[in-house]
C-alpha cells in the first residue's frame, strides 16, 4: 500500500465517521459541525483524485457557504428539542432487509465488475487545464447552470421577503395556536401508530 | 498508484447510503435537506473517482455542476423550510398537511 492508498483509506474512514455521527445527532449545530469536518475530508479526497480547484471550491462552498447557512437557519428560528419517535419494529425490519439485501448485491457487482480493480494512477489536472475544458466542451452547461443559479436566487428572495413579510408576524402566532392546537391530537395519532 | 477504482465507489455508496438513511428516518426538515447533501456528496466522490479512472476530465467537469445544484437546492429549500416554519411553527414534516 502506497503512502497515497494510506492517505485515502484514512480520509475515507474520517469521513464516513464523522458523517455517521452527524446523521445521528439531536442538536442540530453538532450535527452541520460534524459536517464540515466531512466536507473537508471530501476536499482532501478530491485533491487526492487530482482536482486541486475542486477540493478548493468544496471547501469554500460546501464547508463554507451551505453549511454555515445551516447555522444560520439553526440560529434564526428557535428549535425545541423535540421528541423524535423512531419508527417502530415492524416498519423498519422489512426496509433494514431489503437494503441490506440491495449492500451486498452492490459490493459484489463491484468488485466483479471488470476493470474495476484498474488501479487509479496519481495525476493533477491544474485548474488551468480544467478551466480550458470547461469552457471549451462545456460552455452552454455553464450558461444553463447560471440561469439555475439566478433562478435559486429569485426564488429564496421570493419566499423570504414576498408576501411572507407582512402577515409572517400575525400568522407566526396563528400558526403557533394552530401547532399548540394540534399537539394533542397528534400526540394521540402517533400512540395509536405505536399500536 | 493510489487504490483500485472499486474501494471508491464502496466509500461513495456508503455515504450516499448514510445520506439516504437521514433523509428517510430522521423527522426533521433540516436534517432531512442535510441528507440530500450527504447524497450530492457521495456523488461527488465517485464523479472525481471515475474522472481520474478514465483520465477524462467531464468526471470533474460534472462535480462542478454537483455544487451548483446543491447550492441552489440549499437557498431554496432553506427558504421553503424556513416559510413553512413560520406558518406552522414546526420543523416535523407530518406538521404540513395543510394544501393552502
Amino acid at each position: 500500500m502506497t503512502l497515497y492508498g494510506f492517505f485515502f483509506y484514512l480520509i475515507s474512514a474520517v469521513v464516513i465517521g464523522a458523517t455517521a455521527i452527524a446523521i445521528t445527532r439531536r442538536n442540530l449545530v453538532h450535527a452541520v459541525v460534524y459536517l464540515i469536518v466531512s466536507y473537508f475530508g471530501t476536499a482532501m479526497l478530491l485533491y487526492l483524485f487530482g482536482a486541486p480547484l475542486l477540493a478548493a471550491l468544496e471547501v469554500i462552498i460546501y464547508a463554507g457557504a451551505i453549511m454555515v447557512l445551516f447555522l444560520f437557519v439553526v440560529m434564526m428560528i428557535r428549535v425545541e428539542p423535540t421528541e423524535e419517535v423512531m419508527f417502530p419494529l415492524s416498519q423498519w425490519l422489512p426496509a433494514a432487509v431489503f437494503g441490506l439485501i440491495y449492500l451486498v448485491t452492490a459490493i459484489v457487482v463491484i468488485f466483479e465488475t471488470p476493470g474495476s480493480q484498474a488501479s487509479l494512477i496519481a495525476m493533477v489536472a491544474t485548474p488551468r487545464q480544467f478551466a480550458l475544458y470547461v469552457f471549451e466542451q462545456h460552455w452552454f452547461s455553464i450558461e444553463v447552470i447560471s440561469i439555475l443559479l439566478l433562478l435559486a436566487l429569485i426564488g429564496a428572495l421570493h419566499l423570504g421577503s414576498g408576501k411572507g413579510a407582512g402577515e409572517s408576524l400575525s400568522t407566526h402566532h396563528a400558526g403557533a395556536r394552530l401547532a399548540e392546537r394540534r399537539d394533542p391530537d397528534r400526540g394521540a395519532s402517533a400512540a395509536e401508530e405505536e399500536i | 498508484m493510489i487504490v483500485p477504482f472499486s474501494h471508491v465507489l464502496v466509500v461513495g455508496g456508503i455515504i450516499f447510503a448514510l445520506g439516504v438513511f437521514c433523509a428517510v428516518v430522521r423527522r426533521n426538515l433540516i436534517m432531512m435537506v442535510l441528507g440530500i447533501e450527504i447524497m450530492l456528496n457521495a456523488v461527488a466522490i465517485v464523479f472525481a473517482g471515475a474522472s481520474l479512472r478514465w483520465q477524462n476530465l467531464d468526471g470533474q467537469t460534472f462535480v462542478l455542476f454537483i455544487l451548483a445544484v446543491a447550492a441552489s437546492e440549499v437557498a431554496i429549500g432553506l427558504g421553503m423550510i424556513v416559510y413553512a416554519f413560520r406558518r406552522t411553527g414546526s420543523f416535523d414534516p407530518s406538521n404540513f398537511n395543510l394544501l393552502r
